[in-house]
């Protein structure tokens, strides 16, 4: 006889004589009683547990890290070349900013290796000799929906190149490009602190970080629609 | 310590709460709302390095200068060249969507053969060499039977490199029938050889101009070239500059004037001599021009001593405001008001051509308007119409003809056009459709070059089953047309993205202007120039035509053909010429209100609607928008998007309906109906609308396309179908404004 029978068994003897017979209620589940205690606890856990997955390890999850092709020496190369970063990155005669380099900018100097470090030999051998471009990873590429122009910031706008891209011309190594492995962007655009708190203006390059200097600028503050910052301003 | 459910979903909640303290919700949003505008099939514009390359639009005969901007090879985006003397930085919905064509599906990828019947659109795609060798042989065939005469040439122009080196292969080949379809501007061209005796076209110095007076021009719907007159619109409204409509609809150029002069269909010429009168009675025209340069005003006697009857008289005589008031259903004082007004104005300025300019319209109006400009003295000077003589620009060898070529030359055209009986017509073509079928001669062979007759002459309907009898069609058109469907042959062109050729001056414009149309882009597909395949052809039939053809190819012909010009053209792109002084070269050696040698005056010659009152009791009539193409190239998909719901609406055309006419009829808004005329029949809806006049129906020019791509053709009915031409007594040219039609619900 299973356990249940001998319960209900027990049950119909300690009722009254005179009680209306009834059927057998309901047996209870066959588990064992629920421990009582221990929800708080376990409230807590899931908090640290889910803190702990979206503080620390999901940033870690979302982005993947790549070393760039060359160990690029901004430092260097600003010192050795001169005029700023306009020595390498400039405006064309028509208006248009030139951008990063490409390879033949490269080889006004660096047709021969220059010094003799390992990383130089490399860059000759692979690129310069190959006349392959070098596929740099980009930490300030935006999605093609978003219309810049480097013009209108620096020649019309008088903004120094430090506001969007930081310190990065005194850098002597290249940075670890992290992708997002979702979008694909860099880590850079929405910023390194993953809960896109920044103190300066380079840390990060999302729409608001353009909206809010564009607000305070004044820059096309007139869309009819919105009636704030006009869309068409980057979303041609 | 077991799990437990409760603990399990006390763990939860504490996740789901901690995780709300989190980015992580936050940040994924924003990344998978980035990734969706990311995905790979959206389309972006590609990556590369950002050229801008000058050209010009040949898409219509406006003729803008154009600025393409190229990613890597990728044409993107196609605007308005600033500072250019047609368009200024401006462009239109046509000319915007030239990437369209250069990609588009309905362009033809190589030589085809027609394999199936036909129109059955069953092709064989053959090598160039087989594509010009079959054409030369068939032409080789006809020559050798001496019968030359029968092939026929249809283009755009004749004007210009590559239509002259069509006139030039037919010619040493020896046949006359080089035709283009006649507009405004042929029009416009006999009236300023009657009034002026100089060959070329007006020019309107629209900059300077203090009032406009237009009959009917649909100087914001394509008339002259479309996007400069846009321009010239901003100019005259900044001008403060009045601008007065004739016209029986309210077209867009009528809702923007400041005065929409109502009349009825057909009569502005009338309208254009009550002014006259008006003018001319109350002594407000300028009389020391009159005096110093015009002939006719007043009663003359001819060379044969009979007296004949000035210009004075004839409108003294015939258009008094009362006339006037009947004949075009104005008011009197109306009339005198805009007479009184016109003459009084500083710089005024009479313009004629109804809507864009496709129909030519009867000599006699064209030459009325001629006169009102010249009585308020506005022929010659800035802010008026200037005689710009027509520029030969091109230098040809004289070729030689051999016997075959001259007997063939000898023949009548087939268009009649020059002959006795129309003397003052370049070309009647028209009326094409009854020339196939009851000209002199059957013609056995027409090529098709720039130009889609199916779709874009009158009586398309009837065309096309006459085109069907040719023996031989060859189209030279970079698109899949109407007309390339029933061709035999197609040899496809480049279209002017990727092609070097002259552009002959535009219309309308103050000052000659010569242009290069350069290559923006590599040849798609594997097409190729018509320059090239014409001397191809020639070489092919070798000979004494060969003989006329010693270029190794179009560019160096095109090279020494142009001289001079061809280095700055190359640089600059244009080359504007200068405005000549006022001069007279007609046998008075001045301008004349009637010419003293043909005869030719100013008229008011009523062209009556083709049908009978009875079975058709409403006229259609045809109207343009800048949104519709309504030209031997196509609208674009782009454009197909733009048109109102009130103009097309799923497929289906609304022709526009006075309520009024709409109440005798019985038809409601949206209401289906049979649109009959003499010339054809076609399903449309009724769109009820006060812009136009109780008994006329009105139907958008350009719809209708049924070649081309699914995202052009199938939308909406052509209005060629549906319309038939009138000839100008004088003229020949086709001046119907209308047709007679009727309404049936179905
Ligand atoms: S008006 Fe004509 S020439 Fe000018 S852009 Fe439009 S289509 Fe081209």
């Amino acid at each position: 006889m299973s356990t249940v029978e001998e319960k209900s068994q027990e049950v119909t003897e300690e009722q009254p004589d005179d009680a209306t017979p009834v059927d057998p209620p309901e047996p209870p589940p066959a588990t064992e009683a629920e421990p009582k205690g221990g929800i708080l606890p376990a409230f807590l856990i899931g908090i640290v547990a889910s803190l702990i997955v979206g503080w620390v390890v999901f940033p870690q999850l979302l982005y993947s890290k790549k070393r760039q092709p060359v160990d690029f020496n901004h430092a260097i190369h600003v010192r050795e070349v001169g005029n700023d970063c306009a020595g390498c990155h400039y405006f064309r005669e028509d208006g248009t900013f030139s951008g990063i380099p490409k390879l033949d900018k490269c080889v006004e100097c660096h047709a021969e290796p220059i010094g003799i470090s390992r990383e130089e030999a490399d860059f000759i051998e692979k690129y310069v000799a190959t006349g392959t471009e070098v596929p740099w990873y980009v930490y300030a590429k935006q999605p093609p929906c978003v219309f810049f122009s480097h013009a209108a910031h620096i020649k019309m706008g008088h903004m120094e190149c430090a506001t969007c891209h930081g310190d990065i011309g005194e850098s002597e190594h290249a940075r670890v490009y992290q992708e997002n492995r979702i979008t694909g962007y860099s880590r850079d655009i929405w910023g390194h602190n993953i809960s896109g708190y920044t103190r300066h203006t380079w840390e990060s390059m999302k729409m608001a970080d353009c909206a809010r200097c564009h607000q305070k600028e004044n820059v096309h503050q007139s869309s009819v629609q919105t009636k704030k910052g006009a869309c068409f301003v980057c979303h041609k | 310590m077991k799990v437990g459910r409760r603990r399990f979903l006390a763990f939860g909640i504490g996740g789901a709460v901690g995780t709300a303290l989190t980015p992580l919700p936050w940040k994924l949003m924003d990344d998978i709302s980035i990734w969706t505008q990311n995905w790979p099939w959206t389309p972006v514009p590609p990556k590369g390095v950002v050229s801008h390359v000058n050209s010009v639009c040949t898409l219509c005969p406006g003729r803008c200068g154009i600025t393409v901007r190229k990613v890597g090879d990728r044409v993107v985006k196609i605007e308005g060249t600033k500072g250019h003397p047609v368009n200024d930085g401006g462009i239109c919905l046509l000319g915007l969507s030239g990437p369209q064509f250069l990609y588009g599906p309905s362009r033809v990828r190589s030589p085809l053969k027609r394999v199936g019947k036909r129109g059955e659109g069953r092709w064989e795609a053959i090598s160039w060499e087989q594509a010009v060798s079959e054409v030369a042989k068939r032409m080789g065939e006809l020559r050798a039977k001496a019968e030359p005469h029968t092939v026929g040439c249809l283009l755009p122009e004749d004007r210009g490199s590559v239509a002259q080196l069509f006139a030039r292969l037919l010619t040493v080949y020896g046949s006359p029938n080089v035709m283009r379809r006649p507009s405004i501007e042929d029009t416009y061209e006999m009236a300023l050889y009657q009034t002026h005796g100089i060959i070329g076209r007006p020019g309107f110095d629209l900059q300077k101009t203090t009032f406009l007076l237009s009959f009917g021009s649909g100087y914001l719907q394509g008339w002259g070239s479309p996007v400069h007159m846009f321009r010239a619109h901003s100019h005259l409204l900044s001008n403060s500059c009045r601008v007065v409509q004739v016209e029986p609809r309210l077209s867009i150029s009528a809702a923007k004037a400041d005065r929409w002069m109502a009349v009825k269909p057909g009569t502005e010429a009338a309208l254009a001599l009550g002014l006259c009168h008006v003018i001319v009675k109350e002594s407000l025209y300028d009389k020391a021009f009159v005096d110093k340069h015009c002939q006719g005003f007043d009663a003359w006697t001819d060379e044969q001593g009979q007296k004949q009857p000035g210009f004075k008289e004839l409108v003294l005589g015939n258009f008094t405001p009362a006339t006037t008031a009947e004949i075009t259903g104005l008011k009197q004082a109306d009339i005198i008001e805009l007479a009184r007004n016109f003459a009084k104005a500083s710089r005024p300025l009479a313009i004629c051509g109804r809507g864009n300019g496709s129909v030519p319209g009867t000599l006699g109006e064209f030459m009325a308007v001629y006169a009102l400009n010249a009585l308020v003295g506005s022929v010659g000077r800035s802010g008026g119409v200037l005689a710009l003589p027509e520029a030969e620009y091109l230098q040809w060898p004289a070729p030689e003809m051999d016997e075959v070529a001259a007997k063939g030359m000898q023949q009548q055209r087939l268009d009649g056009a020059g002959g006795d009986k129309y003397p003052l017509a370049r070309y009647r073509t028209s009326y094409l459709a009854a020339l196939l079928k009851g000209g002199g001669y059957p013609l056995k062979m027409l090529l098709v070059a720039g130009e889609n007759p199916v779709y874009d002459l009158p009586g398309s309907t009837e065309l096309k089953k006459a085109l069907a009898d040719i023996p031989f069609l060859v189209s030279f058109s970079s698109f899949m047309d109407e007309t390339a469907a029933m061709a035999d042959l197609v040899l496809p062109n480049h279209i002017y993205l990727e092609r070097l050729e002259d552009v002959p001056p535009v219309f309308g414009l103050p000052k000659p202007l010569l242009q290069l149309c350069r290559p923006v882009t590599a040849p798609q597909f594997d097409t190729r120039h018509t320059g090239d395949v014409i001397i191809q052809i020639a070489r092919a039939l070798g000979g004494g035509v060969a003989a006329a053809f010693p270029w190794p190819d179009y560019e160096s012909c095109l090279k020494q053909v142009l001289g001079g010009h061809f280095a700055r053209l190359h640089k600059d792109g244009y080359l504007e010429g200068r405005v000549p002084e006022l001069r007279f070269e007609t046998a008075s050696g001045r301008f004349e209100f009637i010419n003293t040698e043909y005869k030719a005056k100013p008229a008011y010659t009523p062209v009556i609607p083709q049908g009978d009152k009875g079975v058709f009791p409403l006229v259609l009539t045809g109207y343009d928008s800048m949104r519709l193409a309504g030209g031997a190239v196509a609208d674009s998909p782009f454009m197909v998007k733009s048109v109102d719901d009130t103009v097309l609406k799923k497929g289906d055309v609304l022709v526009e309906v006075n309520p009024h006419t709409a109440g005798q009829q019985g038809l409601a808004e949206g209401d289906a109906v049979v649109l009959a005329t003499p010339a054809g029949r076609a399903r449309v809806r009724v769109h009820l609308s006060h812009r136009v006049p109780p008994g006329m129906v009105a139907m958008p020019r350009g719809l209708g396309h049924t070649a081309y791509d699914p995202f052009i053709g199938g939308k909406g009915v052509n209005f060629n179908e549906l319309i038939a031409p009138v000839p100008d007594p004088v003229s020949g040219l086709d001046a119907a404004w209308g047709i007679r039609a009727s309404l049936t619900k179905v």
